[in-house]
């Protein structure tokens, strides 16, 4: 019996069209365009001018305050403006835009192909190493690394989990680093494990992913404390909480964070990257994007630098198809659409998705007919018709009763819905009342 | 290129749709359907077209002409009132009463609730509960199972194995005297629809056919129904081996009375009853403990429907008390 987590879940169409593709590496495009908030937290501060030259891997802005991350320049060239760009999402973020000229790397950089195994750093050293190269949770959530491996007064990390799952249909950007990376990876492990000071890793990968687990196997089986775990394939099982459940069996409380439960988990593309910032000292700025869907030509894997429009890829897979009705960022279920295919590559998107026609709109929402399929899907015991119909009633205390900040947002009840109700629009909007009130109460 | 959609996620569904589940509903209740014409011949099948004719069309014209909504008659649960009054009431029922019963289950049903999804009792239930209360004769006189020749109103009726036991036991027989006398019929004709009764509860087996296609198709899950077994097998249990001269055996319980057909087809409605699973197996023990009680001490020889509408007038209790088990 393979591992998962235990109540609710949905098993979408896995549809990991590219997941057969090697790795390929996108041409550096002729201007990049860097925000300067790619990750949870203040937007960092830019420290160049328009006009500067800056090389790759070059500093441009460093961290706002303790939750913020450093950016870095991913090309050569001059900066020509620093000002304001339209988001993916069509709102005005402030950001970088770099002419490239060349391919001039800063000089500390080692590029060369061959894998460093020993890990000289002490810990603090490490966590400086991966706070100045500006990584951040890879998977989507963008999350500042450093403050994750920087666990809270009176808290002691017992368990580092790597988070290979890829739960999300149609991405296969952390299986491919999974395959064609592992080594890499698995140092990147033993560096997290230092730098939290943990005997025991854990790498969960759903098992659609045969030959990474393998791999990994093979390749952990002399690592002391390093441990594969194969799991069910069962979405949202790349929900931290899931995930902790799945491989340790340990429930996170609610409102508590991983640490509670003694667990630190970080995606295994950004292990590939604390891995690339320790051992090679290079910043986080290229990562490997999917670019699939069903209309599309060539879906693949790219290793991109962060602020190529995402055009450039979707030129780069055979251009836009002529039924696209969506683009969105990241995987079918909790990936966001997009109003620009001109808006950057960022450290957090992990794939490019675009959507055909054919499943593209929605279906008009109908009248609830009560057949708790939302109930048995939420992988957080929650009731999603209920929460929808609080949220639409604007009934604050029962929401938080009900409790909605437990909503991971998976979507599982949207998907699932015989009755095509936007439930996740709704209980969306009544975290963020909620979320509101309990932040004013506390005031 | 088109102009591109935005909207949050998440950006695929399941394909699951309301229809998918209602029509699902109706393929598990053919293998019941073919056994009442088998044995009670064209009058089950007046009686089916009449009630669904009659629903689809109640339910057309008051969203039609009374709502002024978009009409919905083809979700599919309209179709699956109708054919579930029409498997509530015996095969000679004429056609006049079952028009005034699919009235009643649509319009008052369902209909003055605010149509599908709002009704707070299950509407074929309601319909058949006001035929039974303000036609007594006409819902209690049922044909005997004779074969797919049975005329439609001429047939030759008796009474349901329950009722039968009812009478016999209040002239001072014992269970053991009625059920060798030969008028019940063996649990094989039980199991397999052989005996008098409403037109679609009679076959255990077609009923379990059902039940088991649509646990498969996961329509339902099993709480409900197995809830509902477990407690009417495990209650009808202990009264027996109390006393066996005054109490019936658990199977007989089983077998008999639209046991099966309630438990699979009218309990597990999905607006009538509780989301949780909690929920669903308290809403289950409720029906199973109502149904013997009436059975046993009460005035009716079957409670079957009284305990399903008696327990989704508590449903919304049990969702407010049942929450899902939480993550942590």
């Amino acid at each position: 019996m393979l591992k998962t987590f235990k109540i609710g879940g949905v098993h979408p169409p896995e549809n990991k069209l590219s997941s057969g593709e090697k790795i390929q590496i996108l041409p550096v495009p002729e201007q990049v365009i860097i925000p300067l908030g790619q990750h949870i937290g203040a937007p960092a501060t830019p420290i160049v001018q328009k006009g500067d030259t800056v090389k790759a891997g070059q500093l441009i802005a460093t961290a706002t305050g303790f939750v913020s991350a450093n950016i870095h320049s991913s090309v050569s060239g001059t900066v020509v403006a620093v000002d304001s760009v339209t988001d993916a999402a069509g709102l005005s973020k402030p950001a970088i835009t770099i002419k490239v000229e060349g391919d001039d790397w800063e000089a500390d950089i080692d590029r060369s192909a061959k894998t460093e195994h020993n890990i000289t750093l002490s810990r603090e050293e490490i966590v400086k190493a991966i706070s100045a190269a500006g990584i951040v949770g890879m998977g989507g959530a963008t999350f500042p690394t450093q403050v994750k491996l920087s666990p809270p007064p009176g808290s002691k990390a017992e368990i580092l989990i790597i988070n290979g799952v890829e739960c999300e249909p149609y991405l296969t950007a952390d299986h491919r680093i999974m395959l064609e990376k592992a080594e890499e990876i698995v140092v990147g492990v033993q560096i997290l494990m230092k730098a939290i000071d943990v005997k025991r890793a854990v790498i969960g990968i759903e098992n659609n992913k045969r030959d990474a687990i393998e791999k990994l196997q093979s390749l952990t089986a002399k690592t002391l404390g390093v441990e594969v775990c194969p799991l069910k394939v069962k979405y949202p099982q790349g929900g931290e909480k899931q995930l902790i459940k799945a491989t340790t069996g340990r429930a996170v409380p609610s409102g508590a964070l991983p640490i509670a439960v003694g667990a630190v988990v970080q995606n295994a593309g950004t292990a590939l990257a604390v891995y690339e910032a320790v051992m090679k000292h290079k910043p986080l700025i290229e990562r490997v994007v999917t670019v699939t869907g069903k209309s599309v030509k060539k879906p693949g894997n790219y290793l991109c630098r962060i602020g190529t429009p995402i055009s450039k890829l979707i030129e780069a897979a055979g251009g836009l198809p002529e039924d696209t009705v969506k683009i969105i960022g990241g995987g079918p279920m909790m990936g966001r659409a997009m109003v620009n295919p001109d808006s950057p590559i960022l450290k957090g998107t992990s794939g490019v998705l675009i959507v055909n026609d054919k499943e593209g709109a929605r279906k008009p929402s109908r009248n609830c007919i009560r057949c708790s399929k939302c109930v048995s899907a939420c992988p957080m015991g929650l009731e999603p018709y209920l929460l929808m119909t609080l949220a639409d009633h604007n009934m604050l205390e029962q929401m938080e009763t009900e409790k909605i900040m437990d909503c991971i947002e998976c979507g599982s009840c949207s998907f699932t819905c015989p009755a095509n109700r936007p439930l996740l629009d709704y209980i969306r909007l009544g975290k963020a009342r909620t979320g509101a009130m309990i932040r004013n109460k506390k005031k | 290129m088109n102009k591109l959609l935005i909207s949050p996620s998440p950006h695929v569904h399941s394909g699951d749709s309301i229809e998918k589940n209602m029509y699902g509903v109706l393929i598990a209740l053919i293998p019941a359907f073919i056994c009442s014409v088998l044995f009670f011949g064209m009058g089950a099948l007046v009686v089916t077209l009449t009630s669904v004719i009659a629903c689809l069309l109640f339910e057309y014209l008051i969203q039609k002409f009374l709502l002024k909504q978009q009409p919905t008659v083809l979700d599919g649960s309209a179709l699956i009132t109708g054919v579930l009054l029409a498997f509530n009431v015996p095969s000679n029922l004429p056609v006049w009463i079952i028009i005034i019963g699919a009235l009643v289950a649509i319009g008052i049903g369902k209909m003055s609730f605010g149509g599908l999804g709002c009704n707070i009792f299950n509407p074929a239930l309601v319909g058949r509960v006001f035929l039974l209360i303000s036609f007594p004769v006409q819902m209690t006189t049922w044909p005997v199972a004779a074969g797919f020749n049975t005329s439609y109103l001429d047939a030759t009726t008796g009474a349901t194995p329950l009722a039968l036991l009812k009478e016999a036991l209040k002239t001072g027989q014992s269970v053991s005297d009625i059920m060798t006398s030969g008028a019940v019929g063996s649990y094989r004709d039980l199991f397999l629809g052989n005996m008098g009764g409403s037109l679609g509860e009679i076959a255990a087996i077609a009923l379990l056919i059902g039940l088991v296609f649509m646990l498969f198709r996961k329509i339902i899950t099993w709480h409900i129904p197995v809830t509902i077994f477990a407690t009417v097998f495990v209650f009808t249990g202990i009264l027996h081996l109390c006393n066996p001269a005054q109490f019936a055996d658990p199977i007989f319980h089983l077998l008999t009375g639209g046991l099966m057909l309630g438990a699979i087809f009218m309990a597990t409605d999905y607006v009538t009853s509780p989301m949780s699973n909690k929920g669903m197996i308290i809403y289950g023990i409720g029906i199973g403990i109502i149904t013997v009680v009436i059975r046993v001490f009460g005035a009716y020889p079957e409670g079957m429907s009284f305990a399903i509408l008696i327990m989704n007038a508590f449903t919304p209790l049990i969702n407010r008390y049942c929450k899902p088990e939480r993550f942590a």
